[in-house]
C-alpha cells in the first residue's frame, strides 16, 4: 500500500479523491491513496452502475465501505461504463493494497470530455487540494 | 473539547482523534481491523478515561444504589462488580452501568460518558440528604487492558498482587500498577479476559506507557474506539445510544438477566413488571448478512414484501468472523434463530438471517 501522500503524475483527479487514468479511449477510475487512508480497511465495494450504462459526471456510481464508514463513489466525467472491476466483489482489500492499479473500480468511455476536462485536477493541483484540506 | 490525560500519548502514537461525548478520543491508531485482532489474539490497551465515575458513601449507600438499578447489588459480595441497567419510572433505560461494591457503605458506579450529567443528577437527587454523593469523573482515569495476554502484561508491568490468580471475573481490588495506586477490576467490554484500571487522572500516562512497554513482548497494541465498537458488537454487548436508550426497556433488549423483579423496590419496577406480564412486543436480535451489504445503525429492517419490521441498531463487518453482522429490534414473532429478513441498505434490500448471539465467544 502506498503512503497517503503518494500521488501519481500520470493521471487526473477530482476533489472527491477519485483518480482517472487514460487508457486508450477509456478512463480508468479509482480512489486515491489519501482516500483509502481516510477510510481505513475497505470491507465492501458496491458498484451499482452496470456495463453499458451512461454515467453523469459527479453522480454516484456505487459505494465503498470500511469498518466504520460508507462513502459514495462519484463519476469523474460523463460517459458510458465499459468495464467494472469485478475482482473487488471478492477482494475489496485490493483497494487498500494497491489503490492506483489493482484497486481500479470502473472504466468509462467519456462522452463529454472536451467540456468536462477542465473540472479535473492535475497531480500538482490535487497535491495543493490535499495540502489545503490538511489545514 | 475535553482531552484525557493521555492526549499527548495518543498523538505521539499517531492516533486519529474524533469527538466523542465531549472528548477528543482516539478512534484508531494503526487501523481498526489490526487493533481488533490484537485484542482477540494478544492484548490491547484502551484509554476510556471519558467514562463517568460516581461515588456513594455512608450508611445506606448500597440500598440507595440498589433502589436506582434493575440488578441487585445486595446479592453480590464486597469486592464484586455487577453489570446493570438504570431505568426511569417508565421502565426504559437511562443508562447501563457497572456497579462496584467496595462495601455496603462505599459504592462506585461507572456510567457512559454520554450519560454522565444525566446519571450524576439522577444519583445526586436520590442521594440528597441520605448518602454522600461525589462525581469523581474528572479526577479518575480509566484504562482497559484486554485480550488473552492481558493478565501477563499486567504482571510484567508490575502489579502489587497476582491478578491472574487472585482476581476472579467481575471482582476488583485496590493495588499498584507500575507504582501507581489503582483499583484493578477484572471487567471489560470486548468479550475477552482482561482488566480495567481506575487511577488518578494525572497518573494515567505512567501506567499507559508501562503497560505498552511491558506488553511489547506479548504483541500489545493501543486500541481506539473503532475496534472497541467491533469487539463489543461481536460479544453482543449493548452500546448505549445505539442498541439501548430511553425508548427501549431491558427486557426487549435481551437484558432480562439484569432485571430482578423480586427486589422489594427499584425505579422502574412497576413498569417492568407490567411489561413482563404482558410480554414484550419486540426483541433485540443478532443477524448476519447473507447478501452483499453492511447493515448500519438506523437502517430499516424489512420483510420479503419490503415492509418495515424494525430497525438496525448496530452493524459492522466482524473482523473475527469475516462476516457482516448486526443487531436490531424485530417483532417477537420474527425473532427466532434462522428467521430470514432483509436490511434496507440505502434503498437496496439485502438479505440477512437471525443468528445466535454472542456472535463471538472466547474459548476458556
Amino acid at each position: 500500500m502506498g503512503s497517503a501522500s503518494d500521488i501519481k503524475d500520470d493521471r487526473k483527479y477530482t476533489k472527491d479523491h477519485e483518480w482517472a487514468l487514460t487508457e486508450g479511449d477509456e478512463l480508468l477510475v479509482g480512489i486515491t491513496a489519501f482516500a483509502v487512508d481516510q477510510l481505513g480497511d475497505v470491507t465492501l465495494v458496491g458498484i451499482d452502475a452496470k456495463v453499458g450504462a451512461t454515467l453523469e459526471a459527479h453522480k454516484p456510481f456505487g459505494t465503498i465501505e470500511s469498518v466504520k464508514t460508507l462513502s459514495d463513489l462519484f463519476a469523474p466525467v460523463t460517459g458510458v461504463i465499459t468495464r467494472v472491476n469485478t475482482a473487488l466483489e471478492k477482494e475489496p482489500e485490493l483497494v487498500n493494497e494497491d489503490p492506483w492499479k489493482k484497486g481500479w473500480m470502473i472504466a468509462i468511455r467519456p462522452t463529454k470530455l472536451a467540456e468536462e476536462q477542465g473540472s479535473l485536477l492535475d497531480a500538482s493541483a490535487y497535491r495543493a487540494h490535499l495540502a489545503a484540506a490538511a489545514h | 473539547m475535553l482531552k484525557t490525560s493521555l492526549y499527548g500519548e495518543h498523538t505521539a502514537l499517531g492516533a486519529r482523534l474524533v469527538p466523542f461525548a465531549g472528548f477528543e478520543m482516539p478512534v484508531q491508531y494503526k487501523g481498526i481491523v489490526e487493533e481488533h485482532r490484537a485484542v482477540r489474539e494478544r492484548v490491547g490497551l484502551f484509554d476510556v478515561s471519558h467514562m463517568g465515575e460516581l461515588e456513594l458513601e455512608g450508611p445506606g449507600a448500597l440500598e440507595l444504589v440498589s433502589s436506582l438499578v434493575t440488578n441487585d447489588p445486595t446479592r453480590i459480595a464486597d469486592g464484586q462488580a455487577q453489570y446493570t441497567c438504570c431505568c426511569n419510572e417508565g421502565g426504559t433505560i437511562l443508562d447501563d452501568l457497572i456497579v462496584y461494591r467496595r462495601n455496603p457503605e462505599r459504592m462506585l458506579v461507572v456510567c457512559n460518558a454520554s450519560n454522565r450529567t444525566k446519571i450524576a443528577q439522577h444519583f445526586a437527587r436520590a442521594a440528597d440528604g441520605r448518602v454522600k454523593f461525589r462525581d469523581s469523573s474528572d479526577e479518575t482515569a480509566l484504562l482497559a487492558l484486554q485480550g488473552p495476554r492481558a493478565l501477563e502484561t499486567l504482571a510484567a508491568a508490575g502489579c502489587s498482587f497476582d491478578a491472574a490468580r487472585e482476581l476472579k471475573s467481575f471482582r476488583f481490588q485496590d493495588g499498584h500498577v507500575a507504582g501507581v495506586p489503582c483499583t484493578i477490576a477484572r471487567t471489560g467490554y470486548t468479550g475477552e479476559d482482561g482488566v480495567e484500571l481506575f487511577m488518578p487522572w494525572d497518573s494515567a500516562p505512567t501506567v499507559f506507557l508501562a503497560l505498552l512497554a511491558a506488553g511489547k513482548a506479548f504483541g500489545i497494541e493501543p486500541v481506539g474506539l473503532g475496534a472497541r465498537d467491533t469487539l463489543r458488537l461481536e460479544a453482543r454487548l449493548a452500546l448505549y445510544g445505539n442498541d439501548i436508550d430511553e425508548s427501549t426497556d431491558p427486557l426487549e433488549a435481551g437484558l432480562g438477566w439484569v432485571v430482578k423483579l423480586d427486589k422489594p423496590h427499584f425505579v422502574g419496577k412497576e413498569a417492568l413488571t407490567r411489561v413482563k406480564a404482558e410480554g414484550t412486543r419486540r426483541a433485540l436480535v443478532g443477524f448476519e448478512m447473507v447478501g452483499r451489504g453492511i447493515a448500519r445503525h438506523g437502517y430499516p429492517l424489512v420483510d420479503a414484501t419490503g415492509g418495515t419490521i424494525g430497525l438496525c441498531t448496530s452493524g459492522s463487518p466482524s473482523p473475527t468472523l469475516g462476516k457482516n453482522i448486526g443487531l436490531g429490534y424485530v417483532p417477537v414473532a420474527l425473532s427466532a434463530i434462522g428467521t430470514p429478513l432483509s436490511v434496507d441498505c440505502r434503498g437496496k434490500a439485502v438479505e440477512a438471517v437471525v443468528v445466535e448471539t454472542p456472535f463471538y465467544k472466547r474459548k476458556r
